[in-house]
């Protein structure tokens, strides 16, 4: 086991170091990070009840995860009435061979597919490229990532990571062929022509997928939010129409919908409202004018439902918002792809372990200073570093830390535990690293401490401790 | 204790003739590193008439083994903390973390142990991070410090979303002559210290205090104060490694006005 966890190690502090030394990565997160926290706190301050509303949020979604099969089993029933189908796959393998099964046989080439971490979470692309589909992403971000050969490294924002130029030499790379032969480098023009490439891709797709912010149980429909109304082109033009979710995002009611929206967008970009907020509950009618011929939603445990009345069942209140990435300072030095799977940052480091194992992601949970700017922006008030620190202990109970590090720390303890013992031993590297910096105040090299010296100074400690001085010069303390 | 302050605290507290007694949680790292916080913890504690103890038998609250998940090691000191601080009326530490620490995270340790979860409880409801005691406690008027300068203020993680620590050391640098304060811009933002952190993913942690440190000079102050010695100690070692000379001070320091020494990194005074 501590084998796997030094591998795991040596792989995770190279991915940071690599993403460090990625100058287009830090240019592009530098821009991002001030503009998202900006944005989320202008529309909290623009909301006076905004935190009266995330308890709200977090109340619905409390009262859901304690009642998720009864939600469940309605949302299902009103799906049926609706004439789609529901089909439930406990991992992802399972969810990706339901999902080419539907295509098969509905005798599919192509696949648009809008937003969607679920999918990215069962691996669908490649399950069904595997299977002859064409797979489109249509987002505009998770068509940059596609285009790249990447994984998206924010859960909202999958292109976060790459600079305008980097984009402008990607789509020039992969639009010339198609008779884009002018290299566009403004944002609008941008857009523009991964709107008129994208564009031809929706009218011939012959399924539509997309993941779902909502499942809402009282009508049966799912919710799509989206800045750039792919969603609506994905879910409506295709002749079937897939919906791929994990079993917690179900909720009771419109009602609830309403009070999960007003924390959503301003959560997640700072927007009152996303562009588009679109609601679909199944195939079209005789009397619709258009929208699919066929209606599937997959739904997905892969782990989820284990997380249920244990430890960390309130990651499950999780509403995907990304508020926690965009705060987070080492999501911010590092961007997602350092943390080696699809959900990154703090809520990603909490998830990871638990839907992958958690001799998966030895480093995640520690990988953080632990100084709560998640969980005091999370709209949903998951305790995000409580819960990591949750998975330390867990890590020391299972074992999965270094044998070494345990010993020290409980060498360490031993001494702390004896205070006057513990005086005695610190007064000699206080006395030896005084002689050595000889008045700077300061150490360039300290043992075992190079993780600090290689880049900072190491401020000398005092010639005598306080408790010695307290005690042993001021008279009467004894 | 002076005939002076005694009448005073005798007019103070009305219905009991005896001082408030605090003890002093030092930190570890006050108390090897930086024995003058502790220092200018005392003072400014007995200008407000509090009776300081200081008890022997401490050293760490505990955070490298909390906060590795070793519970077991943490219960060990986390009671012994208890213990030696059972017959004081407050508890006083200088450093955000560190009272969080006593405050609220002893008594999650104790869920199968009532007698002990009753006693981390008392300790937790007595313990108070020095600058919120000084303002909100003791309402602290009158400090006699002098400090001319333009300082800028860094607000360390765990004081300032565990505690809501962020007014009370404004506050209480307003009545120190001559410092001008200067907003620092993200002065919530972590300086990326997070105790075994700053080794274990120095890389990460070093990027996040040039950030910081970054902020600080485009500042332009003559000097960063925090009140937690943790961050600055990273914050003075990156300054010092990058020859900058923004200077770095607990916030206790200065409102004890011993500012006069080397600030913390700094080099002696030649004597
Ligand atoms: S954990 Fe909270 S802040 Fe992070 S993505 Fe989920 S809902 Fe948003």
């Amino acid at each position: 086991m501590s084998e796997i966890s030094s591998i795991q190690r040596v792989e995770f502090q190279d991915r940071v170091r690599t993403a460090l030394n990625d100058v287009n990565l830090q240019r592009a997160m530098a821009k991002a990070k001030s503009g998202f926290v900006d944005k989320r706190l202008e529309a909290k301050s623009a909301l006076p009840e905004f935190d009266q509303i995330r308890d709200a949020a977090r109340d619905i979604k409390d009262h859901v995860l304690s009642n998720l099969d009864t939600y469940l089993e309605l949302y299902e029933e009103k799906v049926i009435e609706n004439g789609g189908h529901v089909h439930w796959a406990r991992d992802a393998e399972e969810a990706c061979s339901i999902i080419a099964e539907i295509c098969k046989a509905s005798g599919a080439r192509t696949v648009t597919k809008g937003k969607s971490m679920v999918s990215e979470e069962m691996y669908l692309n490649p399950a069904l490229e595997a299977v002859g589909m064409e797979v489109v992403e249509t987002d505009l971000g998770e068509y940059i990532v596609q285009l790249a050969g990447e994984t998206p490294s924010h859960i909202i924002a999958p292109a976060v990571h790459k600079t305008r130029e980097q984009i402008t030499d990607l789509f020039h790379e992969h639009h010339s062929p198609l008779g884009y032969t002018d290299r566009v480098t403004q944002r609008e023009a941008l857009v523009n022509e991964a709107r008129s490439v994208l564009r031809e891709r929706f009218v011939s797709a012959d399924v539509g997928i997309t993941g779902a912010n909502f499942l809402v149980a009282e009508t049966g429909a799912n919710v799509i939010v989206t800045n750039e109304g792919n969603g609506d082109l994905t879910s409506s033009l295709p002749k079937v129409h897939i919906v791929t979710a994990g079993i917690e995002k179900v909720i009771p009611s419109l009602e609830d919908l309403s009070v999960l929206l007003r924390v959503l967008a301003r959560s997640a970009t700072g927007q009152e409202f996303s562009a588009y907020t679109s609601i679909y509950s199944g195939p079209r009618r005789p009397e619709d004018g258009e929208g699919p011929e066929a209606y599937h939603v997959v739904l997905l445990d892969n782990g989820r439902s284990s997380m249920l009345g244990g430890d960390y069942q309130s990651m499950l209140r999780c509403i995907r918002c990304g508020a926690c990435l965009n705060h987070c300072p080492v999501y911010g030095a590092i961007g997602g792809h350092a943390y080696g799977w699809i959900y990154p940052g703090p809520m990603g480091s909490v998830l990871t372990p638990l839907l992958n194992g958690f001799d998966s992601a030895v480093d995640l949970p520690n990988a953080c200073t632990l100084n709560g700017r998640c969980k005091e922006v999370c709209p949903v008030h998951i305790p995000l570093s409580d819960l990591l620190l949750k998975h330390r202990t867990e890590q020391h109970e299972r074992k999965l830390t270094s044998a070494t590090s345990r010993w020290i720390l409980t060498a360490w303890t031993w001494l702390v535990r004896r205070p006057r013992f513990y005086q005695a031993v610190m007064a000699i590297p206080l006395w030896t690293m005084n002689r050595i910096s000889r008045g700077s105040g300061r150490l360039r090299w300290i043992p075992f401490g190079r993780g600090w010296t290689d880049t900072r100074d190491f401020p000398v400690p005092s010639r005598k401790s306080f408790l010695r001085q307290w005690y042993s010069q001021e008279k009467g303390h004894e | 204790m002076r005939i002076g302050s005694v009448i005073s605290i005798l007019m103070k507290t009305h219905q009991s003739n005896s001082p408030i007694t605090v003890g002093l949680f030092v930190t570890c790292l006050a108390d090897l590193i930086r024995p003058q916080v502790a220092f200018a913890a005392v003072s400014l504690l007995e200008s407000a008439q509090c009776e300081v103890r200081v008890p022997r038998g401490q050293s760490c609250c505990g955070q490298p083994a909390l906060n590795s998940g070793d519970r077991a090691n943490s219960i060990e000191i986390a009671k012994q903390v208890i213990t030696e601080f059972s017959d004081v009326d407050y508890v006083v530490v200088p450093s955000g973390s560190c009272a969080d620490t006593l405050k609220n995270k002893y008594p999650t340790l104790f869920s199968k142990d009532m007698r002990w979860a009753r006693r981390a409880q008392k300790l937790a409801d007595k313990t108070w991070e020095l600058t919120k005691f000084l303002f909100e406690k003791v309402e602290l008027k009158g400090i006699d410090a002098a400090l001319d300068g333009v300082c800028t203020y860094h607000d360390s993680c765990t004081g300032l979303r565990e505690l809501l620590i962020y007014e009370q050391p404004r506050e209480l640098l307003k009545q120190v002559k001559g410092l001008r304060l200067k907003e620092l811009k993200d002065s919530n933002v972590c300086c990326g210290f997070g105790g075994l952190f700053s080794l274990k993913y120095s890389d990460i942690s070093t990027h996040l205090v040039s950030d910081k440190c970054t902020e600080i000079c485009n500042s332009d102050a003559d000097m960063v104060l925090g009140g937690d010695l943790g961050c600055l100690l990273n914050i003075a070692g990156r300054l010092r490694r990058d020859n900058k000379k923004a200077r770095v001070f607990h916030i206790a320091e200065v409102l004890a006005g011993m500012t006069d020494g080397p600030a913390i990194g700094d080099p002696e005074e030649s004597e």
